[in-house]
């Protein structure tokens, strides 16, 4: 895990997104409705923080206005030192090379009508710089076997893949731009149990190997437990803890990362009771 | 079949005849691409007061179960090809689809994933929960709401009194799954039939949300089968469970027996791919591949090209539900290698 030696790669600081809410009749806004507000952390090279809560608490807001999809009412967003906050849809443009994306459903956020080469070459054709044309193929299918699918598939289409193989062309799609962070949105919510652990093993060896830094997003606490170095418990917009990831798993402060961690269903709940057992009560926790 | 609450019934003790009996149920679907067996002489009893679970991931079959006791099976691509699903004395197998339906909508409930989808968006929930009693117990407006408003409350809708005016969309998602139990319950069904009923739903919902089933349970003394995908749930909510794979029950037994000596290379497997204390920073153990298509199943056992345990024998034969040798009865895998599995735990 590296130091925060350097500057951070990325900096948020007291993010607010609030989205308006509009009159029927003359779109003036009348009022606005606050979905994240004092949002503030950093990400540095190689480093995955993570974001959760549960739905509605502003945490994929929080990944929309660092990749520029919504434009943040107040804050700052910095990246590699760089002030990004206000740049235009065409300034972003040299951004989001850097800073990629990996969605929650790989069903719905691939082309459908295009093959796996072409999606993945996808950002080539914007960023003319990083992949000679006559390369594409041949650098597609490189990426195509780094993230564990069979090169010699190029030329189907999304729908003869499943679930899983669908969110390793999402991460390939990800990866060709050669970012510096991916925001992982959801990444494996929609996936198999059985296959969701082959993708999160995917994602730390490829930040092993390339120093990638994550934004991970997730409602599963123990998904985001077992990758996240920092994390940002939100609540209604608000955080309401950060900090090391594993202290505060081990000893949440807060009220709502209490329950919310208490919420989690155990898979083997008789384990705690045979401890609980062990230890009479009335004994100070160790 | 007695329409008389428990009590009346011999069958008190919950260690007696089974309420529902799924024997060697198959089902088979008929797409463009050909005759796909959802379902591959599925077997379990459920007792009066029990919870079973049914575990599997997407397209193993479990929801295909549900359907076909509630007769909901997608017509014309879906039907039983085999086997009898047994409930009190009658074959719902056989029996002729309104039968099945009219004793479904009194005896046997069912609660969905997704609460908005199953209310209807035009009608106040008041006026949806009141329904089942006026239809089927042919209760006056004003008696049925005041039962309305009771189930209401029972779910823990808070200020049901007005809230019983509101429409589906004006609820949250936890409030309108509690609506949904609040409809299934009002009938005071035998068995409960919960697909998925959390799985839309933040944790802290969730743990509400069932921990109201379990209350619910208690006090009706119902039967339940909950299918689910998630381990904890599952853990948390049964004590007895069927752990699908590509159609068939693959392993089954007591939760906590499977969960500490899985007897099934893919419940071993499930249990060790997800993130646990033992993992954090470390790599998990995923299982390798894919589900597979139940169009163009492997031969021999399903799971062989994923199973790391996977001889000659697996890719030739379809392993059969056993007891592994000197382990106590109840506990069941389909493996050949069972022992060799529950050595390695």
């Amino acid at each position: 895990m590296p130091e925060a030696k350097s500057a951070p790669l990325l900096r948020v600081a007291h993010l607010k997104v609030a989205y308006p809410i509009r009159s029927s009749l003359l779109q003036r806004q009348i009022s606005a409705n606050v979905a994240v507000s004092d949002v503030t952390f950093d990400i540095n090279p190689g480093e995955t923080v993570g974001l959760v809560g549960e739905s509605g608490s502003g945490k994929s807001t929080v990944a929309r206005a660092v990749i520029g999809l919504v434009k943040p009412d107040d804050g700052v967003i910095e990246f590699e030192g760089r002030n990004i906050t206000g740049y235009s849809r065409k300034q972003f443009k040299s951004v989001r090379r850097e800073m990629q994306m990996v969605f929650q459903d790989p069903y719905a956020s691939l082309n459908p009508r295009l093959t796996v080469r072409d999606l993945i070459a996808e950002g080539w054709r914007v960023h003319r710089d990083i992949v000679p044309r006559d390369r594409w193929t041949a650098e597609a299918k490189k990426l195509m076997d780094r993230v564990g699918l069979n090169p010699d598939y190029s030329d189907r289409y999304p729908h003869q893949f499943s679930g899983g193989q669908r969110q390793r062309i999402g991460i390939a799609r990800a990866l060709a731009l050669r970012p510096k962070v991916i925001i992982c949105d959801e990444p494996v919510s929609a996936l198999d149990v059985s296959v969701q652990a082959q993708v999160l093993n995917l994602l730390d060896d490829l930040q092993e190997e390339l120093g990638l830094a994550y934004l991970f997003i997730s409602h599963d606490l123990s998904v985001i437990e077992h990758l996240c170095d920092r994390v940002l418990v939100l609540h209604h917009g608000h955080v309401v803890e950060q900090g090391n990831a594993r202290e505060i798993f081990e000893r949440p402060r807060h009220e709502y990362t209490k329950a919310l961690l208490a919420a989690v269903p155990v898979v083997r709940p008789w384990l705690d009771q045979a401890d609980e057992g062990r230890h009479p009560t009335g004994e100070p926790a160790a | 079949m007695t329409k008389t609450q428990p009590g009346t019934a011999p069958s008190a003790s919950p260690t007696d005849a089974p309420l529902l009996s799924v024997q060697d149920l198959t089902v088979e679907f008929s797409t463009a691409a050909g005759v796909a067996r959802a379902l591959r002489n599925v077997s379990f009893d459920v007792r009066a007061g029990e919870t079973l679970a049914v575990l599997g991931e997407s397209g193993c079959g479990k929801s295909t179960i549900a359907q076909s006791i509630m007769a909901l099976l997608p017509k014309p691509a879906g039907s039983i090809v085999g086997g009898k699903i047994l409930y009190g004395g009658r074959d719902l197998a056989a029996e002729r689809i309104p039968a099945v339906r009219e004793l479904c909508g009194t005896e046997i409930a069912m609660i969905f994933q997704d609460p908005l989808s199953s209310l209807n968006p035009v009608f106040r929930v008041g006026a949806q929960l009141a329904e089942p009693f006026r239809r089927r117990l042919g209760m006056g407006r004003r008696e049925a709401w005041a039962k309305s408003l009771e189930l209401l409350k029972r779910v823990g809708i808070p200020d049901a009194e007005t809230r019983i005016r509101d429409y589906p969309h004006q609820f949250s998602g936890g409030q309108r799954q509690r609506i949904m139990i609040a409809m299934a319950l009002a009938l005071k069904p035998k068995l409960l039939i919960a697909d998925e009923p959390t799985t839309a739903l933040d944790v802290t919902i969730q743990k509400q949300v069932l921990s109201l089933l379990a209350d619910l349970q208690a006090e009706t003394g119902m039967a339940m089968i909950l299918i689910s995908h998630d381990l904890g749930v599952v853990a948390d909510v049964a004590t007895r469970a069927a752990i699908m794979y590509a159609g068939r029950i693959v392993e089954t037994g007591a939760v906590r027996d499977m969960y500490d000596h899985p007897a099934h290379p893919y419940t071993k497997g499930l249990l060790e791919s997800i993130p646990s204390q033992t993992s954090i920073g470390g790599r998990l153990k995923p299982i390798v591949g894919s589900p597979p298509n139940l169009l163009d199943l492997p031969s021999g056992c399903a799971f062989n090209p994923r199973c790391p345990f996977a001889t000659d024998l697996c890719r030739e034969q379809v392993p059969a539900l056993r007891t592994p040798t000197t382990w106590p009865a109840g506990h069941e895998a389909a493996c050949h290698l069972s022992e060799e599995v529950l050595t390695h735990a």
